[in-house]
């Protein structure tokens, strides 16, 4: 019995010893000196963990008396948590080198919270739920606040403390009020009680409270005011992972959470999904227009992006729940690449975030210059790259869910957004004349780069046969 | 007789001072944690007072659990607090503002 939990539960319990080991490897050993050991040997691991996890048999099953779920769609949250994890650990080394903020701790923070983030994918039960979230948390509080000399770096650590707690604050009113009206903290328990397809008042308050911890962990506006200085503040490399791996882990948690635990009462979580989503959508493409600071501008466009993936789930379908992981999937990648050529910016040796330092970069650089039009070019959706057929995906889910208008307020959002990143795009190609800013890259970013703007290219033909694993997730979720 | 509606009541009210405590709060960083502390315990009395209603223990077990978190969450942020104050020279609210969000 206790070895099959243990079994289930194996990659997470194998990475929490390794966080461990290295830890005491690092505290007792060299100290810094073996970070880029440790970097590339955390790293191989989150890859081959992955590959463990995506062969591994696929019929779900759930350990500790159902706390931890183990399922199709588990496993596809977590396979992508663990390869954009991975893809941040190696293109961030070289830049944590040449900062000097080559610390052990960063790969072991790491660590602990994709660890939180494989328990938040695959919890099937509210303390589950909650110990992974603030495991995550925790060790991304601490990564934000990283650069200790640096007065952005703990300024933005201590906000995101701040209004982390307050989520996790609102998350656990949610959950206690749910465990008072469904007298239980299990997922299967808590559907149990639903089975008349209404939900008491109570349960509506607590799930209301519950959507609104999690929509802060999604950065979704109205919960957004965290994200632009966190992700200003924080070193790059930081930022680059705060905008990949969590973001998937918090939406596979709601998507896990509306459907496991709520999915009598669609009706009650898809009118409050569809309505984050579109002050999501808006807010990210109109308050990015007028940002200086390329961070901050990625935040903004983090923000517009949740948006999307809500609209998936605020289908309240197999297809929208598909089109969500496609949709995060893709847009994990999109910014693997994206954030791989910001770490590359700087002049005179600094680190320079100012967009307007882009300027006639496409005269000193033509590869990278085209590489980022490209992934710009996707990110704002424009049709034959990849990033055109996540919204496709999430748009025709909204439709053929019935929520017409959520689609065209999609479309909508879409076209202002476009505004912001071809406006990258105009600088680098048609800026004024200025010295561009250099672009320096180890040989991991620039293939992170390449590769990333390639596959937003290749990947029209089939999408990498993504499609029917994604069903096949969603499948799992919902039947 | 106190029944489970005045608990429930007591909780809800310390929850919404919580919430209050961090936003109309200009003064300081540690008048925040305590807010965000008395929040937590707000959803401590919650869950006893529903364990204790239901005849059940999990709420109990949750309690547990989140009592340790805010241990973890509190050793966090002072350690943030103190870099912070080493930058600034300062924890007032009203100087966490270097950058305009």
């Amino acid at each position: 019995m206790t070895g099959v939990d243990v079994q289930i539960l194996l990659p997470e319990i194998l990475l929490a010893v390794y966080a461990m080991a290295a830890l005491m490897l690092g505290l007792y050993g060299s100290k810094d000196k073996m970070t880029g050991l440790l970097t590339w040997a955390t790293a191989g691991l989150f890859v081959a963990l992955a590959l463990l996890i995506a062969l591994r048999g696929s019929e779900g099953a759930s350990a500790f008396g159902g706390m931890v779920v183990d399922d199709a769609f588990a496993r596809f949250a977590k396979v992508v948590i663990l390869i954009s994890a991975a893809g941040v650990l190696f293109m961030s080394q070289d830049y944590m080198a040449r900062r000097d903020l080559a610390r052990f701790e960063f790969p072991v923070l790491v660590t602990l919270s994709v660890i939180g983030m494989m328990i938040m994918v695959s919890a099937g039960d509210l303390m589950a739920l909650y110990m992974g979230l603030e495991l995550q948390s925790l060790s991304l509080y601490v990564m934000a606040a990283m650069r200790r000399d640096s007065v952005k770096s703990t300024e933005a650590g201590l906000k995101y403390f701040v209004l982390g707690a307050l989520s996790s604050g609102l998350l656990l009113y949610g959950a206690s009020l749910v465990y008072g009206f469904a007298g239980t903290t299990l997922f299967a328990g808590i559907a149990s009680t639903l089975t008349e397809g209404e939900a008491s008042l109570g349960l509506l308050f607590g799930l209301v409270f519950l959507i609104a911890g999690m929509a802060f962990k999604v950065s979704a506006a109205p919960f957004h005011m965290w994200t632009p200085d966190v992700y200003e503040g924080a070193p790059t490399p930081v930022t680059a992972f705060f905008a990949t791996a969590p973001k998937v882990a918090a939406m596979a948690l709601i998507a896990r959470v509306v459907h496991d635990a709520f999915g009598g009462v669609p009706g009650d979580w898809a009118q409050v999904l569809a309505a984050l989503a579109v002050v999501s959508m808006f807010l990210g493409a109109v308050a990015a227009i007028g940002q200086k600071d390329i961070k901050r501008l990625m935040a903004y466009s983090s923000i517009a992006h949740m948006g999307y993936a809500l609209v998936g789930l605020a289908a309240a379908t197999p297809q929208g729940v598909q089109a969500t992981l496609i949709y995060m999937a893709i847009y994990v990648t999109m910014n693997l690449g994206t954030f791989a050529f910001i770490l590359s910016m700087e002049r005179d040796g600094r680190p320079v975030t100012d967009i307007a330092s882009l300027n006639q970069f496409a005269k000193a650089e033509p590869l990278k210059a085209m590489a980022m039009l490209i992934l710009l070019f996707s990110l704002a959706g424009v049709p034959p790259m990849l990033g055109f057929f996540g919204k496709f995906y999430v748009l025709k889910a909204a439709v053929d869910a019935g929520m017409v208008w959520l689609a065209v307020a999609g479309a909508v959002a879409s076209v202002v957004g476009a505004f912001y990143y071809l406006r990258i795009v105009y600088f680098m190609y048609f800026g004024a004349e200025q010295e561009p800013v250099e672009s320096r890259m180890s040989p991991v970013q620039w293939l992170m780069l390449v590769g990333v703007a390639a596959v937003m290219l290749i990947g029209v033909v089939n999408l990498f046969g993504i499609e029917p694993i994604a069903l096949q997730a969603a499948e799992a979720l919902l039947g | 007789m106190v029944g489970l509606e005045h608990y429930l009541t007591v909780a809800a009210a310390l929850f919404v001072i919580g919430i209050f405590g961090i936003f109309l709060n200009r003064k300081n960083v540690i008048v925040i944690l305590m807010s965000i502390e008395l929040m937590l315990l707000a959803v401590n009395i919650n869950f006893v007072a529903f364990s204790s209603y239901l005849g059940d223990l999990v709420g109990q077990v949750f309690t547990l659990f989140i009592l340790t978190v805010a241990a973890a969450e509190a050793a966090i942020v002072l350690a943030i607090l103190v870099v912070f104050f080493r930058n600034r020279g300062t924890i007032d609210v009203e100087d966490v503002n270097v950058m305009k969000g």
